[in-house]
């Protein structure tokens, strides 16, 4: 689909921990097909010290009501200034961007998720349910906080959980979790997540000989590879997150 | 009906509005936002004899109005231009220009042999300023001898338009930029980036991967509009303006103050529109104020002081 530059209306802002929210937007034109993985680029008004538009991945698309929805965990003013707008404000998107994950068919497939990297695998896991793959979820985060649209994912296969401070699920890091051990059971593991958790779980998935693709959310101006400031090392060169990613098969990274 | 034509030496421009090197791609990665074809004019990513990586991630900061860079000159090299890029992009009916760089001398000069050959790129722009290189580039830019020296050699190598962009990293941008019409450049486009520095707290480190990197965004807009102005008034080459400019006020206050034509960089990122916004705001505010070609406004503030 072609990239857009739209006005979206807020139809929800719902806060789903102490520091962080979900967005739901309405496009007022019929929503072309994104693809999971793929992300959007919000326009912050009233913040002084935002000056470039801020990337978020999608987490879900709900295409009969032209609804996208925004996971946005507070790190700086930018995502704060979101956090404080309203149903009925409107927000400009760019989207959508990226080439979003490879979707596989008949495979038994991990989807892990790190703290907001949880937010793009239900898009992604909906696409893969209708694809025929069986999905397995593992999400990991620091507390309970960390974790959220539980329900909606439970829809689309099993959850297991790990918290680092034990507050939900299993004790200690995602990547340490008992799913690990039973790597090889699976066609591929997609992950997003703090890059710390993907290497050590690109490693893992390296080790048992399942393929991995990563989403990788380097720090981005432009979106749409011209600035090429959000590059990451891959065995062909520098190659933008935008626009070559942000999913990338680890095969092709220099991790 | 507002006249929009500009003319550097001979060459036409449909209106003073390009986009500027290293933020709009090459035109196409903006396809689906403009119609390139609305634009005076687009110059192409920084252009190197060979190929080059750039510089390590990260290479940006946000800063208050604005942003560092430090890309360091990636891309694929002019071979890969000529024969890859060159041909998609060649049916655009706008003026192509080619930003060339390079770390010597004669470097670029082999560049700009092979840019002489192709029909549809009408002019280069002379990047003698990036300041993301460890070699060459902005070095060329901060003395009048090494600026006058390098557009001697290019000047002899390529016949048609040639724009030097200029730094702003110099304590008398107007003397470089009277070196470099003395030598045979056809316009000058400034400013490029000013250097600078971000260094996060938390982590008590540096945010690019090369410390310093080239600050762009209306952050810098007063010290480009300043730096146009005194150029404006040495030379009698165009002057192209750009630094900072986000809608079409922007560019007129650069245009009053003796800019022939502006480029647009940064507000690329924020709103891919914007490039043909701001033509429309200029033939708009011609039109509001009873102006009939935007010659009536090009330095319109030295005239009246």
């Amino acid at each position: 689909m072609k990239k857009q530059i739209k006005d979206f209306v807020i139809i929800q802002n719902q806060r789903v921990s102490p520091d962080s929210f979900m967005l739901r937007l309405r496009c007022f034109d019929p929503l072309e097909e994104i693809k999971p993985g793929q992300f959007v680029e919000i326009l912050v008004n009233n913040s002084q010290s935002t000056f470039l538009r801020r990337p978020f991945s999608i987490h879900d698309v709900d295409y009969k009501e032209n609804i996208i929805s925004v996971y946005i965990k507070i790190v700086g003013d930018g995502t704060r200034q979101l956090a404080y707008s309203e149903e009925g404000d409107y927000l400009n998107l760019v989207y959508p961007l990226g080439n979003g994950f490879e979707i596989l068919e008949n495979k038994k497939v991990l989807l892990v998720g790190g703290g907001c990297g949880i937010a793009p695998l239900l898009y992604l896991s909906k696409k893969l349910n209708e694809a025929n793959n069986e999905v397995d979820f593992a999400f990991g985060g620091k507390s309970h906080d960390d974790i959220f649209s539980i329900e909606e994912f439970e829809q689309e296969g099993c959850v297991s959980i790990s918290t680092e401070d034990g507050s939900f699920g299993e004790k200690g890091y995602v990547t340490q979790s008992q799913l690990m051990y039973q790597l090889e059971e699976y066609d591929a593991v997609y992950t997003c997540g703090p890059e710390p958790m993907m290497k050590a779980l690109a490693k893992l998935a390296a080790e048992a000989k399942v393929e991995c693709y990563v989403s990788l959310e380097n720090t981005m101006a432009c979106g749409i590879g011209a600035c090429l400031c959000c590059v990451t090392e891959t065995t062909k060169g520098n190659k933008c997150v935008c626009t070559e990613g942000p999913v990338f098969n680890t095969k092709d990274l220099k991790w | 009906m507002v006249d929009l034509n500009i003319k550097i030496k001979d060459l036409l421009f449909k209106n003073p509005v390009l986009t500027a090197s290293g933020t709009f791609g090459f035109g196409e990665e903006f396809a689906d936002f403009v119609d390139i074809n609305n634009l005076g004019g687009i110059i192409v990513k920084g252009t190197t004899l060979e190929h080059r990586e750039g510089n390590p991630y990260p290479r940006m900061a946000e800063t208050p109005s604005g942003m560092l860079n430090a890309v360091g000159l990636q891309n694929k090299g002019v071979d890969n231009f000529i024969n890859d890029i060159y041909p998609r992009i060649k049916h655009y009916d706008t003026n192509i220009l080619v930003n060339v760089s390079g770390s010597k001398i004669e470097d670029y000069v082999a560049v700009v042999e092979k840019l002489n050959h192709l029909d549809k790129i009408p002019a280069i722009e002379l990047n003698i300023s990036c300041p993301n290189v460890k070699e060459g580039g902005m070095a060329f830019g901060t003395s009048c001898a090494s600026a006058a020296l390098i557009t001697k050699e290019v000047r002899k190598a390529y016949n048609k338009i040639i724009m030097v962009k200029l730094s702003p990293n110099v304590s008398n941008i107007a003397d470089i930029a009277k070196s470099v019409e003395d030598e045979g450049a056809d316009s000058v486009s400034l400013i490029n980036t000013l250097l600078g520095m971000a260094i996060d707290a938390h982590k008590r480190k540096p945010v690019l991967s090369t410390f310093t990197g080239g600050l762009s965004g209306p952050c810098i807009k007063p010290v480009a509009l300043r730096m146009v102005w005194q150029v404006a008034n040495r030379v009698k080459i165009p002057v192209v303006g750009l630094g900072g400019i986000m809608n079409p006020i922007d560019a007129i206050e650069f245009l009053l103050a003796g800019a022939t034509a502006v480029q647009v960089g940064t507000a690329n990122f924020i709103d891919p529109q914007i490039s043909e916004k701001i033509v429309q705001g200029i033939e708009d505010y011609l039109e509001l104020h009873n102006f009939k070609s935007v010659y009536d406004i090009i330095g319109l503030i030295n005239r009246e002081k």
